[in-house]
């Protein structure tokens, strides 16, 4: 709780106090970010990280509690406030106008006209000394995710920025584009700026960051320089303290680190394929998709799953595995080639809140979404409230009841209830895209724990995940997906790694920042 | 419904903002306070125009509520139109689909009533009047449908499309009561009166009540019924709440429910125009519709869209005019006053709404993002 030791802070949050409702957000929460430095604010989810930063950005007002920015006592009243005082911030959602341009998007919240030329000079210019290469005529919607990350970064910058607040900047990227981004955020802090970085990986928090704090329920519950600190340490801070059994800590610690070993009975290999080959529950035959702008992003894919596997799909994003998982999980109609799968297929995508869940409907009706679209006649919706009732409890929802709505919960509980929704009627096949996208540790663990569940029980389960070691430490079988198209490979870190970016090789860097946009992404 | 509450997991304490019974509450207490600040307006605007303020209440009161004539003449006899295209509203927009062009297809489904009331002319009532309000309701769900396909089809917002049908079929009645469907005589650009045996029989003896009233109460009802109970009508509810999870998590067919929406909604507006027609104005002219199909937009928001709230803010709606037409009437009033007045409670209802909507938001995102 002590604040690392130093020079003055550029920016200090002394006992930050917010409410929402019933909630208790944030409580009494502390921070010290010096200039020069990298911030890793962890917690798990719904520890308040990205409610502090809301404050700090203009974006909340704290009931209590004060904050200093170079010293002087520091009230923001917006973001435009904030980003006029040198504080910018990137959120886990962007917030880019779709249909319009790098540049424009960048000249957004300006002054005066507008003036084309000069708003692309900028673009450039300060892509150029922030070493961010991005095309200021590119429309946002054409961009894959990483370039947009970009493009909100140089948003950022363009108004001079001193502190950047990224909000789990790695969660979208491919993992070389995550190192990228990191080195990046290395070298920003280096020219005398700050940046803080809300995450929950702690891989990347020990390998950037020179403080780390962490929050738990609100309360800043570790506060030390990176170098003092342990993986273990963090890991039981985010988690309550000591009071977590250190079994499930090193459990999920596992789970997270890089160089796993998957255990034995998990390790991937052939024989797992062979066996369920004669039992197959989902197949691709020379299945092509095109989307509206007549872009091929599925290209004469071939695939099998059969009966209880788990089928990995590696992938940079951008490369058709988004389409892939749907044409799989029948949410889009292939314009050629075959697609034989069960009628009932649970599916999984990774934008919850836009895909997944109705947010201000209750929970029994989320519930009652699931097949809306064959059913008949009358909604019994006494069996859905028990239904709904039994969910929750199996896996373990935090929710105060099935009337409540799906927005109430946190991110992680949303996730363990559209996944236990997908699985309740134990459907013979179940696409899941990044499960575990924007989760801690513990709802990381359960997700994976159901699909493990699931896939024992005999369900086909195809699992993509951004995170790369996610896919290898479940999956049985592993296809690759590159520029549209589809080939099995073998489960090994290195032969997934070069097969889902063409034949590059995983530690090229600068060759990777052009495969990650001449697949699909790219546009014409 | 309430044999689940004593479920496990409801024991618990339930959500606020999900508690039916608050919502009611909460909801009526909406239109109470909105009530009192349209009524506080209504004194301010008629001191600043000049008018003694009492006597002019008194008439728009009396107008409204002041006699048994004046409630089942005046005020019911208008809460009729204004519920069916509310609830044509209320049905759209729980779908996402915005359309305001209810007063277009209330007047085609008033203007292929008419028309079939000329053949019709001598066959019994019983068989007349219901083809004629089938026949009015199928005229305002083919109008909306042609907006809903120009959306399906080209993605024409049907915000624009629908308020476009809307002069289209102003006009085309401008056209038809000149025209084809004008009197033999030719001299007044109106229908031919509906004969007595075809008009909606009147429900009590001295007054203008009609049988359009009951039809309407009966139409709320089924149709809260369906909205809340059945497969389909939560198809609607769920595309109009996330189209996108509807879809993806849902798989239900977008396009198809949509386009059933702008049917139904279409024909609820239609089935107004034809039953206005029936036990009202028993004839076709140009200012058939007073701009009901605008106004029902409020009453739908105001009944947040729910089809038995419907009916108690068209009643509310239905008695404003009618008073408004007393004011002018008896106190010299101009019945725009009264317009003002409901432009102002539409824009704090819409208000209110976002406000709402916010502050849920903000709740929300307190609880995920994090």
């Amino acid at each position: 709780m002590t604040a690392p030791t130093g020079e003055t802070a550029l920016l200090s949050l002394e006992r930050l106090s917010r409410r929402f409702g019933a909630v208790q957000a944030l409580d009494e929460a502390s921070l010290q970010v010096r200039s020069g430095t990298v911030h890793a604010l962890l917690g798990e989810n719904g520890a308040g990280k990205t409610t502090l930063m809301r404050v700090v950005f203009g974006l909340l007002t704290a009931d209590r509690g004060t904050m200093h920015w170079r010293g002087t006592p520091l009230r923001v009243r917006s973001p435009a406030h904030a980003l006029s005082m040198g504080i910018g911030m990137v959120h886990q959602h962007f917030t880019l106008v779709p249909a319009m341009t790098v540049a424009e998007n960048v000249a957004l919240g300006g002054h005066g006209l507008f003036d084309r030329e000069a708003a692309a000079a900028r673009v450039r210019d300060v892509g150029a000394r922030a070493g961010l290469s991005l095309d200021p005529a590119a429309r946002v919607d054409a961009l894959p995710v990483g370039a947009q990350q970009r493009c909100e970064i140089v948003k950022a910058l363009a108004r001079d920025v001193q502190l950047l607040i990224l909000d789990e900047p790695t969660a979208v990227l491919a993992p070389s584009e995550a190192r990228e981004l990191l080195a990046w955020v290395r070298q920003f802090a280096d020219a005398g700026n700050a940046v803080v970085l809300i995450t929950h990986k702690l891989r990347d928090a020990l390998a950037v960051a020179d403080d780390v704090t962490v929050l738990h329920r609100g309360r800043t519950v570790l506060s030390k320089p990176a170098s003092s600190t342990t993986e273990t340490e963090l890991a039981e801070a985010m988690l309550g303290g000591a009071g977590a059994s250190t079994s499930i800590v090193t459990q999920v610690m596992a789970a997270e680190q890089d160089e796993l070993v998957p255990e034995t009975e998990l390790t991937p290999g052939l024989e797992t394929s062979v066996q369920s080959v004669d039992e197959t529950v989902l197949s691709l035959r020379e299945v092509t998709w095109r989307d509206g702008q007549g872009l091929v992003r599925v290209h004469r894919a071939n695939m099998t799953v059969g009966r209880g596997e788990i089928v990995g799909i590696a992938a940079v994003e951008g490369a058709g595995q988004h389409e892939l998982l749907r044409l799989l999980a029948g949410r889009l109609t292939p314009e050629q080639g075959t697609v034989v799968r069960p009628a009932d297929v649970g599916f999984v995508p990774e934008d919850r809140h836009r895909d997944a869940l109705l947010l201000d409907a209750p929970l029994f009706e989320n519930l009652a979404l699931r097949g809306a679209g064959r059913r008949r006649g009358r909604m019994d919706w006494t069996a859905f409230r028990t239904a709904a009732a039994s969910l929750i409890a199996q896996f373990d929802v935090r929710a105060t009841g099935t009337t409540v709505a799906a927005r109430t919960l946190s991110g992680g509980n949303q996730q363990k209830f559209v996944l236990g929704r997908e699985l309740a009627g134990k459907p013979p096949a179940l696409v899941v895209e990044n499960p575990s996208r924007g989760l801690d540790f513990k709802a990381t663990a359960a997700v994976q724990q159901a699909l493990r569940t699931a896939r024992d029980e005999g369900t086909a389960v195809v699992l993509y995940s951004s995170d790369l070691d996610e896919v290898l430490l479940l999956a049985d079988r592993v296809y690759a997906v590159h520029a549209g198209q589809v080939m099995e490979v073998v489960p090994d870190r290195d032969a997934v790694g070069r097969a889902m970016l063409g034949t590059l090789a995983d530690d090229a860097p600068e060759a990777l920042g052009d495969a990650d946009r001449t697949p699909a992404g790219s546009s014409a | 419904m309430k044999g689940a509450r004593t479920q496990a997991a409801d024991a618990l304490v339930s959500s606020p903002s999900t508690d039916p019974i608050r919502r009611v509450l909460s909801a009526v207490g909406q239109v109470g306070v909105l009530l009192a600040v349209g009524l506080l307006l209504l004194t301010v605007l008629l001191a600043a125009t000049g008018h003694a303020v009492g006597p002019a209440l008194a008439a728009l009161v009396r107008g409204a509520f002041g006699s048994w004539y004046a409630i089942t003449s005046a005020t019911i006899v208008r809460m009729v139109p204004l519920g069916f295209a509310g609830l044509a509203v209320a049905i759209a927009f729980r779908a996402g689909v915005l359309n305001v062009g209810a007063e277009g297809q209330l007047l085609m489904g008033a203007a292929i009533a008419t028309a079939l009331a000329l053949p019709l002319h001598d066959t019994s009532p019983w068989l007349a009047i219901p083809i004629m309000i089938a026949g009015g309701a199928v005229a305002g769900s083919l109008w909306a449908m042609i907006a809903g396909v120009l959306r399906l089809r080209f993605g024409v917002l049907e915000v624009i499309s629908t308020i476009m049908l809307n002069f289209v079929a102003l006009n085309l009645v401008g056209w038809l009561v000149r025209g084809p469907l004008q009197e033999p005589q030719r001299i007044n650009p109106q229908s031919l009166s509906l004969p007595p045996s075809l008009q909606l029989p009147v429900l009590m003896e001295g007054t203008r009540l009609h049988a359009g009233v009951p039809l309407l109460v009966v139409t709320a009802a089924a149709l809260g019924w369906w909205l809340f109970n059945t497969a389909s009508g939560f198809r609607v509810r769920s595309v109009g709440a996330n189209s996108r999870a509807a879809h993806s998590a849902g798989e239900i067919a977008v396009g198809s429910t949509l386009l059933l929406t702008f049917a139904l909604s279409g024909l609820l507006a239609g089935m107004g125009g034809a039953v206005e027609y029936l036990g009202v104005t028993y004839a076709l002219y140009e200012n058939f519709s007073p701009g009901y199909g605008y106004t029902a937009i409020a009453v739908a928001l105001l009944a947040r869209l729910h089809p038995v709230g419907v009916l108690g803010t068209a009643l509310l709606f239905g008695a404003l005019e009618a008073g408004a037409n007393a004011m002018q009437r008896d106190a010299g009033v101009p019945n725009v006053v009264v317009t003002v007045v409901e432009a102002v409670l539409i824009l704090l209802v819409v208000a209110l709404d976002r406000w709402r909507a916010r502050s849920a938001a903000a709740t929300g995102s307190a609880g995920s993002s994090t």
